[in-house]
This record gives C-alpha cells, structure tokens and sequence, in this order.
C-alpha cells in the first residue's frame, strides 16, 4: 500500500527538479525563438557563468568582503563575462554567418560548446567548486497530516521561484516590446528583419547575452545543488527532452515540459522502478520524448508547423 | 501611357560592378532615379537586376562604383542603415514573418519610428502605449489602402501567395519610405491580382509620392506603370529610357530574343 504522503512527496520533489531543468531549457528556448538556432552551447553557458561566479566568489570572501557585497560583486562579475562571450559569439561566429541556413548556424555552435568548455576550464579551474547561495536544507510541511510529513527541499523552492519571475519577464519580453517583436522577426527571415531597418547584429548580441543570463541563473541554482563542475554541461542533454515535449519555441512550454519530465521520472523511479528493476529516471524522459514525437511533432506548446505545397 | 517625370535626382549609381568570385554580376553600371517616379530595371534571367536591388539597399557591397543617395555619396552600409535612410523593399520569393499575423508583420515595419524605451513597453503605461496605438493607426490605414482587413490576424504563411505579396508591399509602406524597392511584384500571380498589384503600386506612387524602383517581367506591366525603363543584360546596362525608346531598341530586342554573342 502506498502512502499519499509519500506519493505527495514524490510529486512535489519532481515537479520542483523539474522546474530546474526548466532554468536550462529556457537558454535554449531563448534563442531558438530568437535566431532560429539551436544553440548546443547552453550547457556550456551554465559551466562558465557558474565557474564565473563561484571562482569570484571565493576570491571576494578570501579577501575580505563581505557575504552580501561578495555576491552582488561576484554575480556581477559573471554576468560581464557572460556579455563579453555574447559579443565575441556574435561578432567572431554567428556574425559572419548571417543569412546561412540554420544548419550551419547550429554546426557553429558545436564549435562554440568545445571552445567555451576548454577556456572556461582553463581560466577558472577544473575542480568541484561548491556553491553555497541558497539555503540547502529542508522544510517537513504537513507533519499532523501524515506521518513524517511532506519533505521538500528549500533549494527547489528557490529555483521554482526564480523561474517563475524569469519566466514572466521572458514572456512580456517577446509578446510586448519592441525588441520583442525584432527578435521573432530576425528568427523568422534575416533578410526581410535587415530590410526593415532591424540591426541584426545587435539583436544577435541581446539573444546571446539574454541566453548567457539565464545560463547564470540556472548556474546559480545547479551550482548549489550540484556544486559547479564539468558535469553541469550534461544539464543540456536532460533539457532536450523538455524541449521536445514542451515544444522549441514556446516558453510556457519549457515550464511545462520541465514539470512533466521531473515529476514523470521521480514518480516512475519510486512506483515502477520497484517492479522492473530500478534506474528508469535515467532513460524515462527520452522516451517520454519519443512518445511526444509521434503524436505532435511541435511539442506541446510549439507552433503548428504549416507547410504550404 | 504615362509621362515621365523630371523630378530631382534621388538616388544615383555610378559605375557599379559586382563580383563572386569569377562571376560578374554587375559591370559598370550607371543610373538614375528620380524622385518621385516609378524606374522599372528589366532584363532577361540572370541580368543582374536582384543583385542591382541587393546593392542598392546594402545587402551586397560593389567592387567598385559609388552610390549617392538623397544627395549623399555613400560608404559601404548595412541593410539596416539603408532601411534607416528611408529605402524599403520587397523581394522576388516572399520574405514574411511566417509565424506572425499579417498584423504584425506590418507593425514590424514601424520598428524605426517607434522610440520609447524597453522598459516603457514592457510596462504597456504611459507614452509607450500612446505611442502604440499611434503607429497602430498608421499601420490600420495602410491595411484598408490594401484591402486586406479580412485576413489582418491570420499567420501570414497560412494565407495564398498574391496576399502575402500584398502584406510584404504593407510592411514596406509602413516604414513611410523615400525609395520603395519592389522585386518582381507580381511574379506568379493570376491576371486579376497583377492589376490589383498595379492599381496599389500607382497609387503609392500618386498618393504617397513615393519614388519605385521595381523589376517585373511582365512587359505589358512595365511599359503601363514605369515612367523610365533601364535594360540589363549580363550584368552591363544596355538600354535607358522611357517605355516606348526602350521597346524600339535593337539590343534590347536582340538581348530578349536570343542573338549569338
């Protein structure tokens, strides 16, 4: 027999990883609207913007400064480095290739994960850096209720937090403003965005430094989850399947498909696992995927693919 | 048969040529727009007369030759800068916004007039929604010149091919512009919508007083809308002049023909 407590527990668990992995498909989302391309990069992003902050960081607090100027000093520190990589990737690899097809746009990216990993690695170090920037213990909600109460973990409700705000500015962002409206317009065809007087190449640079700011939030939560090391670069891979099934272009959609892949594999590891033998969080989200796949190509919340004959 | 006008010189071209690589787009070509007239550049296939638009607002930069446009003698330039200095266009195979209504596809035209700062629309208070509603108007009145009201909210991709041409000629008329640019504004479409197409271009050009440099292959079109003609072929100029100099001219004749070179 099993419990609701724990079944409740399992689902929020989920639900609130599920929010994280919805902090790294956002980077994605962001300039797949933005520009069109995917950009393989973003795990990358999180890896230097957290390598960024959490190396600043130490060096701040060794010399002295205190916690709250450490860490404004140190975000902003991160977030500089992540506008000077937004600048360099456009004016040196995606700038070049304006009006190329979006395949080439995306091979180029590749390129950038390799180049953003080895240097990240080089200037800030290669070790497991701890993060501590958000409260890491544990609240047990309910406890009348239902023996043991409900644990839930006071970092995922951060994370969830900051999505939510993130998201909401993201959203009017696009909808509302004009740069909005330029950066679906550049997505859509650069030649006719150019002929209407949008600079392309800045508008490059505001997707890749809005990507780059992402990166560092999802850094800042990962990082204290995970502590910031190589590692963090396979965040991008779990995304992938939000974003299939949320959709490439839709930003509610990598909340949603964040929500769906963590709570479908928590609950899958505890109430299936048992029967077909454990390790299902590992592969149950590709599969998800796939199954989205087949019935609706776009994901949940994309747009209908129209192709006219 | 239209008169042609003896406006002031809007935009010059002075010796252009253009190469990729080993082929020679455009060589040594000279001409002149004036304003307020509608300029028709035609040529057989491969003339040169997309590259001669592509040079003209920014998208290629010539080897050599110069542009003067409103007077000013220019450097190499961005489409973007071009888009900035009042010339607006529309190309051969459709360029919309796929995924934005036709709505906003025209509202998209209006991106340099709008001035109010992010964080203003992102508030929608205040001046920056003024402003909106603003441009809105303008954008409204160039959706009824069009008479496309009807499908102003429909994703422009899911709409036939004569209207997206039409919502592409209301983003470019939305940017208010001094040179309007069309290339081949009624490439495939039925005879009906080839006149609709010629009605709207004459009355910009009536109306709005906009100056039009466009390239069309319907002949009977060109020879009814344009009040100059420039001939290219290969990529050097072979005719200038008004419709009826230029169907007299022998290597016009001979270029469309076919003569062995």
């Amino acid at each position: 027999m099993i419990a609701l407590g724990q079944v409740l527990e399992v689902l929020i668990g989920g639900l609130m990883s599920g929010v994280l992995y919805s902090l790294v498909a956002l980077g994605f989302v962001l300039i797949f609207k933005a520009s069109g391309v995917f950009n393989f990069a973003q795990g990358a992003m999180v890896l230097l913007a957290g390598l960024a902050l959490v190396r600043s960081l130490d060096l701040l607090v060794a010399r002295g400064f205190s916690p709250w100027t450490a860490v404004i000093l140190g975000i902003g520190f991160a977030a500089a480095i992540m506008a000077i990589t937004a600048w360099l990737i456009q004016r040196f690899v995606v700038g070049p290739l304006v009006n190329q097809g979006a395949l080439t746009l995306f091979m180029s990216t590749i390129g950038v994960t390799f180049v953003l990993e080895g240097a990240a690695q080089m200037i800030f170090g290669s070790d497991v850096y701890p993060l501590r920037l958000f409260p890491t213990d544990v609240w047990l909600l309910f406890e009348s209720h239902f023996p043991g109460g409900i644990l839930v973990n006071k970092l995922d409700v951060w994370g969830a937090v900051i999505a939510g705000i993130l998201v909401a500015s993201l959203a009017i962002f696009f909808q509302q403003t004009k740069t909005g409206r330029a950066l679906r317009a550049v997505a859509d065809d650069h030649l006719a965005a150019q002929s209407v007087g949008i600079p392309i190449s800045w508008i490059w640079f505001v997707v890749w430094l809005a990507a780059g700011l992402v990166a560092l939030v999802a850094a800042t939560v990962w990082g204290t989850k995970l502590g910031v090391q190589f590692s963090i670069t396979f965040l991008a891979l779990k995304a992938l399947p939000v974003l299939i099934i949320g959709g490439l272009t839709s930003v509610p959609g990598a909340i949603v498909g964040g929500l769906i892949v963590g709570a479908g594999e928590k609950i899958a590891e505890v109430f299936l696992g048992s029967h077909i033998g454990g390790g299902i969080e590992y592969w149950f989200a590709y599969v998800l995927a796939l199954a989205v796949l087949l019935v609706r190509p776009q994901g949940l919340f994309g747009e209908r693919i129209i192709e006219r004959i | 048969m239209r008169m042609p006008d003896t406006g002031e010189i809007l935009l010059q071209v002075e010796g252009v040529s253009l190469a990729f690589g080993g082929v020679k787009a455009l060589r040594n070509v000279s001409f002149d727009i004036r304003k307020g007239e509608i300029r028709a550049i035609i040529g057989p296939n491969g003339a040169g007369k997309t590259s001669m638009l592509n040079v003209i607002n920014g998208f290629y930069h010539p080897n050599h030759g110069a542009i003067t446009f409103k007077g000013r003698t220019r450097a190499e330039m961005q489409p973007f800068e071009a888009a900035r200095g009042g010339i607006a266009r529309t190309f051969q195979n459709v360029a919309l916004f796929k995924g934005m209504s036709a709505l906003d596809n025209i509202m998209a035209g209006r991106t340099l007039k709008m001035r109010r700062g992010l964080l203003w629309q992102m508030l929608r208070y205040g001046p920056a929604l003024a402003e909106e509603i603003e441009h809105r108007h303008r954008v409204e009145e160039i959706i009824d010149f069009l008479e496309i009201d009807a499908i102003r909210k429909v994703p422009v991709a899911r709409l036939p091919y004569g209207l997206q041409k039409r919502v592409e000629l209301g983003r470019a008329l939305a940017m208010e512009p001094d040179l309007l640019l069309l290339d081949e504004p009624m490439a495939g479409m039925n005879l009906e919508e080839k006149e609709d197409m010629s009605r709207f271009i004459i009355d910009v050009n009536l109306h709005y007083g906009t100056t039009i440099a466009l390239i069309e292959h319907d002949m009977a079109v060109v020879m009814d809308l344009s009040h100059r003609v420039v001939v290219l072929d290969h990529g050097v100029k072979i005719a200038d002049g008004t419709p009826d100099e230029v169907k007299k001219n022998q290597g016009v004749i001979d270029a469309y023909l076919g003569v062995a070179h």
